[in-house]
């Protein structure tokens, strides 16, 4: 009797699968999407302990309780299954997503709102944690082996169509209402979707059954009693965890952040593109992208997995800098040719509401390019009554906002569907990779654990660290042009790059030295 | 090839060592001295979770590396 399933019952495996984890993502993405919204209503800007309660939100879930979780959720997986295991996380991950959507504002319950927020979204990293392993290695023991990397490709779209996702419903929602009517509650409405979604998601897992891999394992009594010292105490298996983390991993968690959020972050903060158009221009490229997650996927079972991967991450990093100069020179509006005669300018002072005395100066100006590129910087500057108060850098804000014109839009879209590309070559196949790598008993275990610290701590800390980067080239170039010094950093804003060319390279020569290129057979 | 390979597990061994001096020295410990009460969540993980990981995990690694652990895997 065959272990696997047919074509047919293994496209009903990953539909109800797949289905499940895109929700989980989505419910990820949404809190980091509305990161913004969520920080003015649930932690106030000036209050230490909300600053303090936000910081941990944002680093706890996605660096400790995702490993945790992966822990957690992997040690019941190879006792009980998989199937139970991957129903639980995803319950988990959908309540805390609605509740969040439900909790008063922080004016309304004070610190009782961001302790809440906090502690669901430390539970969204837990259930996160778990499912992403028992999603891909339930889908692998359901599928031929010949074909093991086109079927598991389909997990790996989930986490990129859920970013899409939650970036259409967050534009969708802001579209259907006043930007009044969503900063004041229809942000609410992504988180409230979510249930939906999870309650369809769950009626579906409910009639699926237990991998037959597994089940086979537990009839004839080898499944695991202690998954954790087996896959971590053992340093049989303990050297391939370490292997998947610093030879496949790590460097596939930096390519997926900067091909998506690096990306998004670069056009929104670096070159001052509309919050709207910057995610019009990720969803196109995702949705350009997203197919060929199959595609390689399909082709490792051909050719193997281990080329695919690395040559993906070999050409990402040596062509991010290049790329990212282009997306500079093709968003910037320091790289095009302003009309001058078009600049118009106007002032306005206004009374300060919150300091009696004060009053506020409201400088807007309006650029128009030889492209079609508009150009709106906004200008505030506090005007104190006491002039002993007058702070140069705390008193002045400036909001620059770039609409780009069609062809520097498509121009960005392709420089995007690039990395997401390159997304693809090395994330399409590692399922299928990650599942071979270790055996039936402990392998929801072991291949959750490197995943999630490739992806959340590695990938994960992309964000600090390029911005760390780029923002150290900035000071140093600003006090060269002070002290009248030539400028150390031609190009300040590619400094943050060097992160994940940087890791991807270490990954890529461990990947070439260490790893195997033989499919493995999943029974052993 | 095995040479190479096993050879190669020191220089894992040294950027793990680099890797933990750049994490505490330019983050963690920037951190902990920062007057913001928000860097001392990030200075914790830094020093006490993403450290050991890094420079244990690739440690680890090198140290396997040097023992021939990985012969097995060569195509």
């Amino acid at each position: 009797m065959s272990n696997h399933t047919t074509s047919k019952g293994i496209a009903g495996v990953i539909a109800a699968s797949s289905l499940g984890t895109l929700i989980e993502w989505y419910d990820f993405y949404i809190f980091g999407s509305l990161a913004t919204i969520i920080a003015t209503k649930f932690f106030p800007s000036g209050n230490p302990t909300a600053a303090l309660l936000s910081t941990l939100a944002t680093f706890a879930a996605g660096f400790v309780v995702r490993p945790f979780g992966a822990l957690f959720f992997g040690r019941l997986g190879d006792m009980i299954g998989r199937k139970y295991t991957f129903l639980v996380t995803l319950i988990l991950m959908g309540l805390s997503t609605f509740l969040i959507g439900c909790i008063p504002s922080y004016e309304k319950i004070g610190f009782l709102a961001p302790i809440l927020v906090l502690l669901l979204r430390l539970l969204q990293g837990l259930a996160l944690g778990g499912e992403y392993g028992g999603a891909a290695t339930y889908v692998a023991e359901h599928s031929p082996e010949d074909k093991r990397g086109f079927w598991t490709s389909w997990i790996q779209t989930t986490a990129t169509v859920g970013l899409f996702l939650s970036l259409l419903v967050i534009v969708t929602t802001k579209g259907a209402m006043s930007k009044e009517a969503f900063a004041d509650w229809g942000w609410r409405v992504p988180f409230w979707i979510s249930i939906v979604m999870v309650g369809i998601s769950i009626v579906i897992r409910m009639k699926m059954k237990e991998s037959p891999l597994f089940q086979k394992a537990k009839e004839e009594g080898k499944t695991s009693t202690n998954p954790l010292k087996e896959s971590f105490g053992n340093k049989l298996n303990f050297k391939f965890v370490l292997l998947a983390l610093f030879g496949a991993t790590m460097g596939q968690g930096v390519v997926w952040y900067t091909g998506q959020f690096y990306a998004l972050n670069f056009i929104q903060t670096t070159l001052n593109v509309d919050i709207t158009q910057a995610s019009n221009i990720l969803m196109t490229a995702l949705a350009m992208g997203t197919p060929f997650f199959i595609v390689f996927g399909a082709l490792s079972d051909k050719i193997g997995r281990k080329w695919i991967m690395l040559i993906g991450m070999l050409i990402a990093l040596l062509s991010y800098r290049i790329i990212y100069t282009k997306m500079y020179e093709n968003g910037s509006v320091k790289s095009k040719t302003e009309i001058v005669a078009n600049t118009k300018t106007t002032s306005a002072i206004a009374a300060d509401a919150k300091n009696i005395g004060d009053s506020i100066l409201t400088t807007i100006t309006n650029k128009e390019y030889t492209d079609g590129t508009m150009y709106i910087e906004t200008k505030k500057v506090n005007i104190h009554a006491d002039i002993t108060k007058a702070d140069e850098k705390k008193d002045s804000k400036i909001d620059k906002i770039t609409n780009l014109d069609r062809g520097s839009f498509w121009s960005l879209v392709w420089l995007v569907f690039i990395q997401v590309l390159f997304v693809t070559m090395v994330y399409g196949p590692i399922a299928a990779f990650l599942v071979e790598l270790f055996p039936i008993r402990i392998r929801y275990t072991s291949m959750s654990l490197p995943y999630h610290i490739g992806n959340g701590i590695f990938g994960g800390l992309l964000p600090t660290i390029a911005l760390f980067l780029a923002t150290k080239a900035g000071q140093v170039n600003e006090a060269a042009t002070k002290a009248g010094a030539a400028l150390p950093y031609e190009k300040p804003y590619l400094e943050g790059l060097w992160y994940p060319i940087i890791i991807a390279g270490v990954c890529f020569v461990i990947g070439a030295l260490y790893i195997n290129n033989k499919k493995r057979n999943l029974n052993d | 090839m095995n040479l190479i390979k096993k050879l190669a597990g020191l220089l894992w061994i040294a950027i793990g060592l680099y890797a933990g001096y750049i994490l505490i020295v330019t983050q963690a410990i920037e951190k902990f001295k920062s007057p913001k009460p928000e860097d001392l969540i990030p200075a914790i993980i830094y020093a006490f979770v993403l450290t050991p990981i890094i420079v244990g995990g690739l440690v680890t690694f090198g140290i396997y590396a040097l023992q021939n652990q990985y012969d097995t895997t060569e195509e």
